[in-house]
């Protein structure tokens, strides 16, 4: 565990010193501040809190946010190792392969973690004080935080595997992009076009909602309108997800599944890779 | 093939490769290899760029897996994830050191140590023993190649290793502090330390190792100590002698054709025989009487032994 915790606290220092996890403070910060300041304003039904329509805007640009951030956080992790040659002397100590992911995927995930506390925590704090914004459906508040922090951790993992698999930082910097535009862009924009083209003769609600969930960005999106009441209700989604079927634990699962198994696939690549 | 030391037996061996080969693609870097070292010997890898010494090394340390034969170090497969307990006994000084530039030469030192399960004051004593106490806090990024070179050889050094591979230590080291090093490395081996450094500079390393091992394009082509290198060079030993003023000529004649003469001046000539033939030759001249006036034998330098391995297209 201290092994682990030495490699994690190197991942952190760094994000520290290169101002990495300032400038993602900042950028969520100004965001979510921006959001909720406009979430304030036009609340007329007596249900829907100002909270609940700041989820609603924050985990609608989260999912292009958070993906971005940890993308280029994880895309460099190890294949700037294997450039620099510092992966080589770092394999002669006493460390084993897995331990240098999972601790450096520690490290990354805590910086996520003080991003999106500070960023968006700080923010809600401040509208509550200084604005007349309640704490009403701050549950919801807190449930998008902890699910933005699961994004991230996805999109670290997938970083990671993109990292074991090329040759060059550059390569990998592109191909980080690409997953971006995949997942956060095109996939959806593919669905929705199929969906219009196709006019409800071949792709049902049913084989809809399953297409939403093999993306994790859509997952989360789901997850997030869906999960609360009044969200749901103001976000105007709330038919969809019940009929579908997708409850919580499900989309949760899915995501975890996106986390879980990209990982493994990095472990698996850097196991058998020479040096 | 050079078959190496025959009475090596497999208990004493911290090192033992077999037959070892390594293809990247088409290309062979390491060639049938075999390679082994007791405990408490300094051998030396010698080569020039590319003969496969740091594949070698890297085979050692298990950071590649040989394409066939066998490796083992210290009783076992390196590139085997059980193997990852016995590096708190090794210690690595890779060719041209990187380190994370943004971290202090401190930091990068303890990071390493608490790895090794080394103390934070045992780090700072390695800093200052390696003249780095004053830079400690500086970022690696502003270090120079010799004080990377430093504080590559602290980090190798840290937890005391029983094993060390040193890959080109010396490189970038201002002749004072390659004394220095050289202190260090002998401190470590008074101490029970192995290691194994890989060099191009031979006369450097000339008097510290035990043993040395020839490489050249993957292969070994000859390996031994200083003496069995000389031994298997066979090269020739030269005879300078210095006789009185105008008799050279002379001498040369009473020499006779079967001697191998050189350079013939006015007041000296140079004469060169194989190690066998040295004594006998050494009489014939002493019995010229005094028109010998001195003598110098010079047997062949280290360079010429290396550069004569080098030069030969087979291998034994």
């Amino acid at each position: 565990m201290s092994l682990l915790w030495q490699l994690a606290r190197k991942e952190l220092r760094d994000g520290l010193r290169n101002r990495w996890i300032a400038a993602a403070i900042v950028v969520l910060g100004a965001l979510a501040l921006a959001l909720s300041l406009l979430g304030s304003a036009p609340t007329g039904s007596v249900r829907v809190s100002a909270l609940d329509i700041t989820v609603i805007s924050l985990a609608s640009l989260s999912v292009y946010l958070i993906p971005l951030i940890a993308l280029m956080l994880s895309f460099d992790a190890l294949v700037g190792e294997f450039e620099r040659g510092t992966m080589m002397l770092l394999l002669t100590y006493p460390v084993k392969r897995w331990q240098v992911i999972i601790g450096k995927f520690l490290g990354h995930v805590i910086i996520l973690f003080i991003a999106i506390l500070v960023g968006y925590g700080g923010a809600i704090l401040v509208m509550m004080l200084f604005t007349g914004v309640g704490s009403e459906g701050w549950q919801a508040y807190v449930v998008m935080m902890a699910s933005s922090l699961l994004l991230g951790a996805v999109f670290v993992a997938l970083g990671y595997l993109v990292s074991v698999l090329v040759r060059e930082r550059a390569t990998a910097a592109g191909a980080a992009i690409g997953l971006w535009l995949i997942f956060v862009v095109l996939y959806d924009l593919v669905l929705f076009g199929a969906l219009l083209l196709d006019e409800g003769q071949l792709i049902g609600q049913q084989l809809f909602a399953a297409l939403m969930l093999v993306s994790p960005t859509d997952t989360y999106r789901i997850f997030n309108l869906s999960m609360f009441e009044g969200v749901s209700q103001a976000a105007g989604i709330a038919g969809v997800a019940s009929e579908a079927n997708m409850n919580g634990v499900l989309l949760l699962g899915v995501m975890l599944l996106w986390l879980i198994v990209p990982l493994i696939a990095t472990l698996m690549v850097f196991q058998r890779r020479e040096l | 093939m050079y078959q190496m030391d025959e009475l090596n037996t497999a208990s004493n061996n911290v090192i033992s490769c077999q037959a070892v080969c390594k293809r990247y693609g088409s290309e062979t870097v390491v060639s049938d290899v075999d390679f082994n070292v007791q405990a408490g010997e300094c051998v030396v890898l010698v080569g020039h760029n590319g003969a496969g010494k740091t594949t070698l090394m890297k085979l050692m340390l298990g950071l590649t897996r040989p394409s066939s034969g066998t490796v083992e170090v210290l009783g076992g497969n390196p590139a085997r994830s059980t193997a990852v307990a016995q590096h708190k006994t090794l210690g690595y000084l890779p060719e041209s050191v990187a380190f994370y530039e943004a971290m202090t030469g401190r930091e990068v030192l303890t990071f390493y140590g608490r790895l090794k399960g080394v103390s934070d004051h045992d780090c700072d004593r390695l800093l200052q023993l390696v003249e780095l106490g004053d830079a400690a806090k500086r970022r690696v990024g502003t270090y120079s190649k010799g004080m990377r070179q430093r504080l590559g050889l602290a980090q190798a050094m840290l937890g005391k290793p029983q094993l060390l591979f040193l890959d080109e230590p010396t490189t970038g080291l201002d002749p004072s502090l390659r004394h220095h090093f050289y202190e260090l490395i002998d401190s470590m081996h008074k101490e029970g330390a192995t290691s194994v450094i890989s060099s191009h500079a031979l006369n450097e390393v000339e008097a510290r190792a035990d043993r040395f091992v020839i490489m050249k394009s993957g292969i070994v082509v000859a390996s031994g100590t200083l003496d069995e290198l000389y031994q298997q060079a066979a090269l020739p030993v030269r005879i300078r002698i210095s006789v009185t003023a105008g008799e050279a000529i002379h001498v040369a004649e009473r020499l006779g054709s079967e001697v191998n003469i050189g350079v013939v001046n006015n007041q000296s000539l140079s004469v060169s025989c194989f190690n066998g033939e040295k004594m006998p030759l050494i009489r014939r001249i002493t019995d010229l009487g005094e028109v010998v006036q001195d003598m110098q034998i010079m047997p062949p330098r280290l360079d010429e032994v290396y550069s004569h391995f080098m030069k030969r297209d087979t291998p034994i």
